[in-house]
């Protein structure tokens, strides 16, 4: 067992825990934030994608005691119904998840990507979304709301 | 910009808009008409010489007491009466505030079926959209509907609904008719609001009337649970006439929770003093543990092991815990039997083995003397893979198993028949059961939710704790139940003027379900099986649904036996549009050989032969909105790298007709083939929502692209392979089609039927004729997959 602090969503925290368990399991049952999902638990879905310092990371390969003194933003920390963040209003206008279990890593992973590349074109974004899963098959309207952020955000 | 601020699953919503927002909310119209001919006496709540003439008509078709229809003021109740199908309290309520909740026995899934019922609610009772509220699922608000089922989630799950609701505003306005002193016939309602035609200060409003209390009124049940649930009132549901609100596009109510993270899905769900549990199940097939070394976790802190005959779990307080002592328990388990084919001789397998069961389910002439006489014989033959439902999220489930009282949160799609399942399985009184549903990670039939929930209720009985069961991606992959491989044979005779006299289609297979749909018998249930309870099997499939009117015709299946007898990874049972898939692939397929073996266009074709007038409206619909361009067998140019082609498929699935274009690229040299655009012309009768039926349909469409060109149970005689994401590649974003066309065919003449599955199951034979356009080459096995493209484009 080992102490673990770091920051998420603005709050400093601390984990006690195996310094092996992976960061999606202090989020979720020690912090209680639900919103990175297991998928996978291997990083091939990205149901589980977190910032870390403003990077877009799997957090159920990250171990915890990787993160110590990070900064670490959910999906909660992104953006919020009073002042969601332009990928969130376009993913709601768009009604793009069916189950929704995959939407964390869609969100999380073109908002770290479209602050770096506003201006990307379909081919990049593509390329930076590629690994990422949807079982429900809304990839259609996951380009069309990601589009529509990047207008948003013009 | 407005938001969505709900984080329940309500149907309040301030971003309607434009004609939404008029129509499903604040629209003043003389509802007079629609009120009927039931008139009731402004005295006594006496009935009128038409009430009683409707009251007898009803009740010689087997209708409702006159006790129904005497509803007063005096015989509303306090207290809600117990929850039984003939109680119309049990489908619609209205509470103090005057907002109306209604109890639905399905559940949906993320394709706004929870809005169109509210939508169909709404437009019964005469109140605005905003007003009604869904309740879905769980066992203790709602009757057995069946759950999400084959796509019956409007079809046959409003039914119910839309009749109670009509009851319930026949009685309130018999009530406010009491209230005023004036009769029915003078009243018009407006958005849960009764008033006096020409009077406007004469009013009351539903909630005066009996917000918070009950109807205290019979409805007339059909007997039935499950799909084919049915109750009806007095009352005569609205015609698509007089529609306001049904047919509106109003956006749906789930959404916002999943952008913004501020509601949780089944995964979510913790309750105090729970422990976290892992089932561990044997990675080779048909095997047992023999031993298992307890002392293999003494050092994770608090694990703990549940062992009962060939049922092992690991639980422990917090969740890393039970992952991590999963991983490490040391269990010995059994030789493998060797259950399964090599993965190379899946189908030459299928051909080989004992045919447990036949079935002709459709013949018409004699097909064999046909083909026996023919000028030219066309012959082909099909094959599908296994497939996983490989949900988003393995699945979990809580349990809580108490002396007295069992309640179970699970992402089952079916929850009443997850109840019944917990009840059997620890052999209690289904009543002392509570299933509360909540949306799952991904649920397209029976996925590994209906395991996950028996799972967690046996575990709690056994360490006397509430338990958290979740899956591993393993656990989602390789032990979900399986959609079934198979085997298309298809044979047609044409005579000397090119006509299609005979056609004779069988399919051989595994059954579509070797445990059943629902996890209601603890012996269609892995822990049952682990247990010791005997497999049931089962021995169906299914033919191809279409209008094709050929002279001789014949339409058969048959079933081989399962490959283990119990608790195998490769069960089969009920996955998206089952058997639909395969069956297609294989019959649209061949429709379009036959179409090249007589040199005509594929499109014209199909109209030939396709006698129902809605198919042929859907194909014209089709081969519009796509541009077709009628062709023949004209050489094309072959020569580039990357060739294009484009392909129909059409078929019918339970009163629903889709066709779709696909227009695809295959890339010579990697093999890839991109389907790039598609036009889909869909027929679903009445249509309630058409956004969420476009949204449903893109989703549908886009699935069965992933499992046309990319999905593929791996396995070996021992085991099965395909685990996760890399041994189970699924389509990525980089595959999505450029444009997806849809033509909504809407017709209010015709009872509203599935749009969850449809689509899906012309999508495999849609892209495979593309194909045989875009190369000349046919595919006749699924996934077309790069490697198997290469392969068949290197070998012709």
């Amino acid at each position: 067992m080992a102490l673990t602090p770091f920051v998420v969503d603005g709050q400093s925290v601390q984990i006690d825990s195996d310094p092996q368990m992976p960061l999606l399991y202090a989020l979720r049952d020690d912090l209680q934030l639900n919103n990175p999902k297991f998928g996978c638990g291997l990083a091939q879905c990205g149901a589980c994608t977190v910032h870390l310092d403003g990077q877009a990371i799997r957090s159920c390969v990250m171990p915890v005691s990787a993160v110590k003194g990070k900064k670490v933003t959910t999906l909660a920390g992104l953006g919020t119904p009073e002042k969601p963040h332009p990928i969130q209003v376009a993913f709601l206008e768009e009604q793009v998840p069916q189950c929704g279990h995959c939407i964390n890593g869609w969100v999380m992973t073109s908002a770290a990507f479209l602050k770096k590349n506003p201006k990307a074109t379909d081919a990049e974004i593509k390329t930076a979304l590629e690994g990422l899963k949807c079982r429900c098959g809304t990839h259609v309207s996951i380009l069309r709301a990601i589009k529509r952020a990047q207008t948003l955000m013009a | 910009m407005t938001l969505f601020k709900n984080t329940e699953a309500t149907n309040s919503q301030e971003n309607l808009r434009g004609d939404v927002d008029k129509l499903s909310g604040s629209s003043r119209r003389d509802f007079l008409s629609a009120a009927g001919a039931l008139v009731v006496s402004a005295v006594g709540g006496g009935l009128s010489t038409s009430a009683l003439a409707q009251a007898a008509s009803a009740n010689a078709a087997g209708a409702v007491s006159a006790g129904a229809v005497g509803t007063t003021l005096a015989s509303i109740a306090a207290i809600k009466p117990a929850l039984k199908a003939d109680e119309l309290d049990s489908w619609v309520a209205i509470q103090p505030d005057g907002a109306v909740v209604a109890y639905y026995g399905k559940v949906d899934l993320g394709q706004s079926l929870d809005v169109a019922i509210a939508q169909i609610v709404a437009e019964e009772l005469d109140v605005s959209y905003r007003k009604v509220k869904i309740v879905m699922g769980n066992s203790a608000s709602s009757l057995n509907q069946g759950g999400a089922s084959s796509a019956l989630g409007i079809q046959a799950g409003a039914k119910p609904l839309r009749n109670a609701a009509a009851e319930a505003r026949r009685i309130l306005l018999n009530l406010a008719s009491e209230k005023l002193n004036v009769p029915v016939a003078q009243l018009i309602v407006d958005d849960g609001e009764i008033a006096v035609k020409g009077n406007s200060t004469q009013k009351v409003t539903y909630a005066e009337l009996i917000g918070g209390k009950f109807f205290n009124s019979k409805v007339e049940w059909n007997k039935r649970i499950g799909n084919p649930l049915d109750v009806k009132g007095v009352a005569k549901p609205k015609s698509p006439a007089e529609y306001r609100v049904v047919g509106l596009s109003i956006p749906r109510n789930d959404v916002a929770w999943k952008v913004f993270g501020t509601n949780g899905n089944i995964a979510d769900v913790k309750v105090p003093g729970m422990l976290h549990a892992r089932v561990v199940r044997t990675p080779w097939a048909g095997s047992v543990a023999e031993a298992v070394d307890e002392a293999s976790i003494k050092h994770i802190q608090g694990a703990r092991l549940v062992r009962e005959k060939n049922f092992l779990a690991v639980v422990a307080p917090r969740e890393w815990d039970a992952v991590r002592a999963a991983k490490a328990l040391k269990v010995t388990w059994s030789a493998s039997p060797k259950p399964f084919p090599e993965f190379e001789k899946l189908h030459e397998h299928i051909r080989q083995a004992p045919t447990r069961k036949r079935t002709e389910e459709s013949k018409k002439g004699d097909v064999m003397a046909s083909l026996s006489t023919a000028v030219k014989v066309v012959e082909a033959e099909y094959l599908w893979p296994f497939q996983s439902h490989a949900s988003m999220g393995p699945a979990s489930a809580v349990a809580d198993v108490k002396a007295d009282k069992i309640t179970i949160w699970t992402g089952s799609q079916k929850p009443h028949y997850a109840r019944d399942g917990v009840a059997a399985l620890l052999k209690v009184p289904v009543e002392t059961v509570e299933a509360i549903w909540v949306q799952g990670p991904g649920s397209y039939g029976r996925n590994d939710a209906g395991d996950a929930v028996l799972d967690a209720a046996y575990i709690s009985k056994m360490v006397g704790q509430p338990v958290r069961v979740q899956g591993m991606r393993h656990d989602g992959t390789a032990w979900d139940p399986k959609a079934p491989a198979s085997v298309h044979r298809a044979r047609a005779a044409i005579d000397a003027t090119g006509k299609v006299v005979a056609y004779d289609f069988t399919t051989r297979a595994f059954s579509r379900a070797t445990i059943d749909s629902n996890e209601s018998d603890p012996r269609d249930s892995l822990v049952g099986m682990e247990l010791g309870l005997p497999s049931k099997g089962g021995m169906t499939f299914g033919i191809p649904e279409e209008s094709y009117a050929f002279d001789n015709k014949r339409m058969s299946w048959e079933v081989i036996p399962d490959l283990i007898a119990s608790a195998s990874p490769m069960r089969t049972s009920h996955m998206r549009d089952p058997v639909g898939l395969q069956i297609q692939f294989a019959s649209e397929q061949f429709i379009d050989e036959l179409a090249s073996a007589t040199g005509e266009d594929p499109i014209a074709f199909r109209m030939k032969y396709a006698k129902a007038p809605r198919d042929i409206a859907v194909l014209k619909a089709a081969a519009e909105k796509s541009g077709w361009e009628p062709r023949g067998n004209a050489k094309r140019d072959r020569s580039g790298k990357v060739l294009s082609g484009r392909g129909i498929a059409y078929a019918q699935r339970a009163g629903t007709i889709v066709a779709v274009v696909a227009e695809i690229e295959v890339d010579r040299k990697t093999g890839r083939i991109w389907g790039r655009k598609f036009t889909v012309a869909h027929d679903c009768g009445l249509i309630v929502n058409p956004q969420g039926l476009r949204y449903t349909i893109e989703g549908a469409l886009v699935q069965a692209l992933s499992r046309t060109l990319y999905e593929e149970v791996q396995f070996a005689p021992d085991k099965v392979k395909s685990v996760d994401w890399s041994s189970y590649p699924i389509l990525e974003i980089k595959d999505t089609p450029e444009n997806i066309d849809i033509v909504l065919i809407n017709r209010p003449e015709a009872p509203p039927t599935g749009a969850g599955e449809a689509t899906c199951r012309v999508v495999p034979a849609a892209i495979a004729n593309a194909f045989f356009d875009a190369t000349g080459v046919r595919m006749r096995q699924a996934p077309l997959n790069p490697a198997r493209v290469k392969t068949v484009l290197s070998t012709t």
